[in-house]
């Protein structure tokens, strides 16, 4: 499969901290791929130096054929594809969940156009056709207020769904879900998956276990493992820095 | 023309009833107050413009500017340079004499003309948002230290106009004006016509604000204000829309000090302070932030209540000006406007529970 994302040395620090420790690897296009190991191993800060929240100090991060990325700023990384969502779900809460999905979906977002363009034909069913995957085409008229902590992270996704992103960065999205909802979100990620990459920082071990295309474990900042969940389970050092710490 | 009377009907008592309420009431008003009421109610009503600007980027984007009385100065005094050299019949206006200047200075010449100082009174506020606005907004200040960052601002501009006396007029500000465009500024009917000015003039900031805040353009407004990250993750730009918005706030105080300076007769450093910038932020608290017709009401009500309190009780009347902003921000932390919604709305689902009830007896 082809390569969407590579990862080549990249360093994070932060005041001499260093958070990401020269890590190289890379994304495949239409994997699920799952970050995982204990707190602080540096997932969260990995993602967040793809989508230019934090600068690294050395490496580069290339982005199909977009070269380096690390130079861009935040929204311009979007422009390129790139879509992120955060550990706590982030929605437009004094706007509907309709115009939550408006606002993702318009590729124009220049001042100028965001005062005088209207949604086309096909935003317009793209934003429906999103809405009836996260099962939230019922309540598109309604603030986000009223939604489930889960509906919460459905609609957050599919706002990053309807950017058509190439690769989605997801932030522990089943974090604080019940069982139900949790099985629920994996449909929705394989759904997303035949479109576009995914790439998601989770602890949730049966998650993982059950949506997984590859797995990369990380350890103090460093890659530790990587490859499909199998292969990650047997290996003796994963077993020991993470799963046999009861990591379950 | 049923249909269109329909919709007409539709549009101005559904959808906008209480904003066509105060429109008429304003276009209404000379017909029971007094010459001296109505030049009161002119100044609020230019009051209200700039409480349009300031709630589009407090209410609608969240960033708390206390420095909007410069903009308001700047667009005052443009219009004040140019009653001033209307009323000295082009020559050096007296201040200046007084101060020692032997020529007038190059930069007042040009505001002898009335459509050049109209414009200057909105693009020079513009401007100086737009400039401020990208050295503040790119670098990412937000929050508390913009604010401070404003306060700084109209310090710094207060004290550059009492020290530029020979330019500014000082402490004293910009005074004495005799005519407008040839009209006396004394007649009653000049008065009657400025201030159906402003009234038109709030209209049109009223329509301006409705349209910026009704297209997608609002809701990124919105958004930045409920999540900026978000919305950065979006791929939108803050920076461009709260420049943006910046600026807008900036022109709409501008127009509104220069609607003010002909009704009032006097612009001084004192309305550009930290004082007055926070009472406009006040107005819009008490009328309803977040929505535009309550930076209207919030406006010319406050105002209105001061001027009435302030005949009556001399010596108290800022006490019970501060009581109320406690009393108002404390028990209806949506404004005015946001109490009538929660009346509405609760008439509204009593009528449904007696609509109910009448059918199930059925």
């Amino acid at each position: 499969m082809d390569t969407v994302l590579d990862i080549r040395d990249l360093t994070v620090s932060f005041d001499g901290f260093i958070a990401v420790n020269d890590v190289s690897t890379s994304v495949r296009k239409g994997d699920i791929h799952f970050f995982i190991g204990p707190n602080g191993a540096g997932k969260t800060t990995l993602l967040d130096a793809i989508c230019g929240r934090v600068k690294p100090a050395a490496g580069s991060i290339f982005f199909k054929d977009c070269g380096d990325v690390t130079k861009l700023a935040e929204h311009e990384i979007v422009e390129r594809g790139i879509g992120r969502k955060f550990q706590v779900p982030s929605v437009f809460n004094s706007i509907t969940v309709y115009e939550n999905m408006e606002l993702a979906a318009e590729k124009k977002r220049t001042v100028f156009s965001t005062l005088f363009s209207k949604l086309t034909q096909e935003q317009t069913e793209r934003i429906e056709y999103v809405l009836n995957i996260i099962g939230l085409y019922e309540k598109r008229f309604e603030k986000p207020a009223v939604l489930s902590h889960g509906e919460k992270q459905w609609l957050e996704i599919g706002m990053l769904f309807v950017q058509q992103p190439e690769i989605m960065l997801l932030d522990e999205p089943v974090a604080g879900l019940g069982r139900k909802e949790t099985e629920k979100t994996g449909e929705l990620l394989k759904e997303i998956a035949k479109d576009c990459s995914v790439v998601v920082v989770e602890h949730d071990m049966e998650f993982v276990r059950d949506f997984a295309s590859t797995v990369t474990v990380m350890h103090e900042g460093a890659l530790l493992v990587e490859g499909d969940m199998e292969k990650v389970q047997r290996d003796p050092r994963v077993i020991e820095v993470y799963l046999g710490r009861g990591g379950e | 023309m049923l249909e269109i009377s329909a919709k007409i009907k539709e549009y101005f008592l559904k959808r906008n009833m209480v904003i066509s309420i105060i429109f008429v009431l304003l276009c209404l008003a000379p017909l029971f107050l007094s010459d001296f009421r109505i030049n009161l109610l002119g100044k609020f009503v230019a009051f209200a413009i700039l409480a349009l600007g300031i709630d589009l980027i407090w209410g609608y984007t969240g960033i708390l500017s206390l420095g909007h009385g410069v903009f308001f100065g700047l667009g005052a005094y443009c219009m004040a340079m140019y009653l001033k050299l209307e009323s000295s019949a082009g020559k050096m206006p007296d201040f200046m004499s007084w101060s020692g200047l032997e020529t007038m200075p190059w930069f007042w010449k040009p505001f002898a003309s009335a459509p050049f100082a109209i414009t200057m009174a909105i693009l020079i506020p513009v401007l100086l948002a737009m400039i401020v606005g990208c050295l503040t907004f790119r670098n990412r200040i937000r929050g508390v230290y913009f604010t401070i960052l404003t306060q700084a601002l109209s310090i710094i501009f207060v004290v550059l106009f009492i020290g530029q006396q020979a330019y500014t007029g000082g402490t004293n500000g910009i005074t004495n004006f005799k005519t407008i465009f040839g009209f006396s500024l004394s007649d009653p009917a000049t008065k009657l016509v400025l201030y159906y000015t402003a009234v038109v003039l709030l209209l049109a900031a009223y329509v301006f604000c409705k349209m910026i805040i009704d297209r997608r353009i609002g809701r990124v407004l919105v958004a930045i204000r409920d999540g900026e990250n978000r919305i950065r993750f979006s791929g939108y730009n803050p920076t461009a829309y709260k420049v943006f918005v910046y600026a807008i706030s900036a022109g709409l105080a501008g127009l509104a000090g220069a609607v003010y300076v002909p009704q009032v007769g006097i612009i001084s450093p004192a309305e550009m302070g930290v004082v007055p910038s926070i009472e406009i932020v006040s107005w819009v608290a008490i009328g309803g932030r977040g929505t535009l017709t309550g930076a209207i009401i919030g406006a010319v009500l406050v105002n209105s209540l001061k001027s009435v309190v302030s005949e009556s009780f001399p010596d108290i009347w800022s006490y019970f000006i501060g009581i109320t902003f406690i009393v108002i921000v404390i028990c209806m932390p949506s404004g005015l406007v946001g109490v009538y919604r929660q009346i509405k709305e609760v008439w509204r689902s009593s009528l449904l529970l007696k609509q109910r009830e009448a059918a199930v007896k059925h």
